[in-house]
């Protein structure tokens, strides 16, 4: 049994077959990579299993329990956290309150209504950003204004926003997309660090083939909303069925 | 001091100084002087610049914080002012009964209005809490004239039970025999000071209100609200329910207003349905853009702006103006006198419109950007000259 098991999902927009009988099964403390062409359903996929959309057929279990039907917020605190593909973080506050946010997220829950109490006062959730912050080699930055950040540090603050939540689950979507090589290579290494480093199990959603074969232990292929095969990765580069749906086109 | 920051702390002082000493600070022109006409100081004026300033503050703390802007906040106003005079009508004069009322029946009506309005965002929200508003003006108007006394407006008679009504006490609103409407004048030289018992009452919960919002912009729960408006889709990814935070503002500032109307009928026993109307609901809009919004002094700031315009501008007519003009030739008087005509007396709209406009194409911030500006002014050629003075031995 995985951590996360997806079962016969499927998924129709309008005349748009766009998931049909998606089987997968991410095992606990792996790295997962989900692949596949342009419109395979990889982001299709990844919205089902965070609420964001709810699948018209099958089901997706995280730890035992499914998680059909339940809003964003309560499969987050469930303990998955998911990285978006523009970093989505809080620009117009500074990097600190950045990280306080997800810390407050863990401790009180979906809503507390703390409103008298001075944030700068909550000791143990000052201490944690901070140290999350320099887990990202991010401490000099504290006091920037987030929206004043270069992309490659926003995706840091982002990823670093997720992991503040200790979360079980890390879904990435394409986390290293529009980036330049060398962002790209600082996040993979950020990532392998976390990976190595944390109780954590990450699926990842990614075009970029360096970034897979670098990461995964396990891949999936995806392609015209239905996985194509499942393998470790030496198994898939000399897979022939791969090639032609997907590396094939691009060499 | 009292969990506030240095730099809070001395902002509350400032709000407390101008608070306090407003009687004095905005009559600084001679009773017998031309300029006269300009002076602020008296009570009526004062009263209204506290209590919209309340108001303002309030509303900031919804459309400022979590960027919803409700266009329906007048309701709350309305439903405060009824309330208290019913406590008038029913009980007696003594406000500590209507004003804790006036909090919590507008806090009542803004759940109810927030949880329905809340569904929707942007400019959906802003229609529904529009629609919802003028739902209430009308009721009040016509429908619920058995409470509110349709468009003569509710107030006291003589026939009404009153029934906790001393024999000494006074026959108008008071606060434990602290008359609201009594003032002391006191004469200086050229001046005339007037303190007056209503504005103090509304000076000192204007602080309060305001200690308590510098509280709720730096806590957690401030935070979180300015997260809902710099970016919804983080907050739900971080495992938050952004819609109890924004209801909880909804309900914070639906009870300042609440407690805004209520003053009202604290300083005039009377409570009209034309307090709900979606003029209102817009001044407020103007008052806390114009001064800054998401800032705390801000929505006071563009609160007293607003009413002093109105006040002064609507007060000076062709006479006046006549006057002003008398020193040149006749017919380049009239000529000025017919350019300024429309923005004065019941023109006084039209400037407020272009002020309004002004501000917001040269300074987003409101009042309070062009306050930042003009100290980053002095303070940077104030650098500049310490520079030249310290490099010029070197040459």
């Amino acid at each position: 049994m995985g951590i996360l098991e997806v079962k016969d999902v499927g998924k129709r927009f309008g005349g748009l077959q766009a998931l049909s009988d998606v089987n997968l099964s991410v095992k606990e403390n792996t790295v997962h990579a989900i692949i596949g062409p342009n419109g395979a359903g990889k982001s299709t996929l990844l919205n089902c299993l965070v609420g964001k959309l709810i699948p018209d057929t099958g089901s997706v279990m995280f730890d035992g329990q499914s998680v059909l039907g339940r809003k964003p917020y309560e499969i987050n605190q469930m303990g998955i956290s998911r990285v978006f593909q523009t970093p989505e973080i809080f620009a117009d506050l500074s990097v600190m309150e950045n990280m306080m946010i997800p810390c407050f997220a863990k401790r009180d829950g979906a809503f507390r209504m703390h409103a008298i109490e001075n944030m700068h006062n909550e000791k143990d959730i000052v201490e944690k950003a901070e140290a999350m912050l320099e887990d990202m080699n991010m401490a000099d930055k504290k006091d920037m204004h987030a929206a004043s950040m270069s992309r490659g540090d926003k995706r840091r603050l982002e990823i670093g926003m997720c992991l503040a939540q200790e979360p079980r689950l890390l879904l990435l979507d394409e986390p290293t997309a529009g980036m330049a090589r060398a962002d790209t290579n600082n996040t993979i290494d950020l990532l392998k660090q976390i990976a190595d480093e944390r109780d954590i199990t990450i699926a990842i959603i990614e075009h970029d083939m360096h970034v897979v074969f670098s990461l995964a232990d396990r891949i999936t292929v995806l392609a015209q909303g239905t996985p194509l095969v499942e393998d470790d990765p030496q198994n898939i580069r000399g897979n022939p069925k791969v090639r032609e749906a997907y590396l094939g086109e691009t060499g | 001091m009292l969990g506030m920051n240095k730099k809070d702390t001395a902002l509350m002082i400032v709000v407390a100084i101008l608070a306090l000493g407003a009687p004095i600070l905005l009559n600084p022109f001679p009773t017998e002087s031309a300029m006269a006409q300009f002076n602020a100081g008296y009570p009526d004026l004062m009263q209204r610049f506290a209590i919209f300033g309340i108001f303002a503050i309030g509303f900031n703390i919804l459309f400022g914080l979590t960027g919803y802007l409700s266009f329906g906040h007048a309701a709350f106003l309305g439903v405060g002012s009824y309330s208290v005079v019913w406590m008038y009508k029913l009980l007696d004069y003594n406000v500590i009964w209507g004003l804790p009322l006036a909090v919590v029946t507008a806090g009542a009506f803004a759940l109810l209005i927030g949880y329905v309005s809340l569904r929707r965002s942007g400019i959906y929200f802003s229609i529904l809490t529009l629609a919802f508003a003028q739902m209430s003006f009308n009721l009040a108007y016509s429908v619920l004239t058995p409470i509110t006394n349709g468009e003569t407006g509710l107030q006291v008679y003589t026939k009404d039970p009153q029934v906790l009504l001393g024999a000494n006490e006074a026959n108008s609103p008071h606060f434990f025999g602290l008359v609201m409407n009594s003032s002391s004048k006191i004469a200086m030289g050229g001046w005339e000071f007037t303190f007056n018992n209503g504005y103090y009452f509304c000076a000192v919960i204007l602080m309060v209100m305001f200690y308590l919002a510098i509280r709720i912009f730096r806590s957690p729960f401030g935070m979180m609200l300015r997260a809902i408006k710099s970016n919804n889709t983080r907050m739900t990814y971080t495992g938050l329910n952004p819609r109890p935070y924004a209801l909880a503002a909804f309900v914070i500032s639906g009870m300042y207003a609440g407690l805004a109307g209520g003053l009202m009928a604290a300083m005039d026993p009377l409570a009209g349905a034309e307090r709900m109307q979606w003029t209102a609901s817009g001044e407020v809009v103007l008052m806390t853009i114009l001064g800054g919004t998401g800032t705390l002094i801000g929505p006071v700031l563009g609160a007293g702006f607003i009413k002093y315009f109105e006040n002064i501008f609507s007060k000076i007519n062709d006479n006046i103006l006549h006057g002003w003009f008398s020193f040149l030739p006749d017919g380049l008087e009239d000529f000025v006198v017919f350019i300024i005509h429309p923005f004065i007396g019941k023109g006084w709209h039209l400037t407020l419109g272009i002020l309004f406009m002004l501000v917001v194409i040269f300074l987003p911030g409101g009042l309070v950007e062009g306050g930042q500006r003009l100290k980053k002014l002095v303070t940077s050629k104030k650098d500049d000259s310490n520079n030249t003075a310290k490099t010029e031995p070197a040459e």
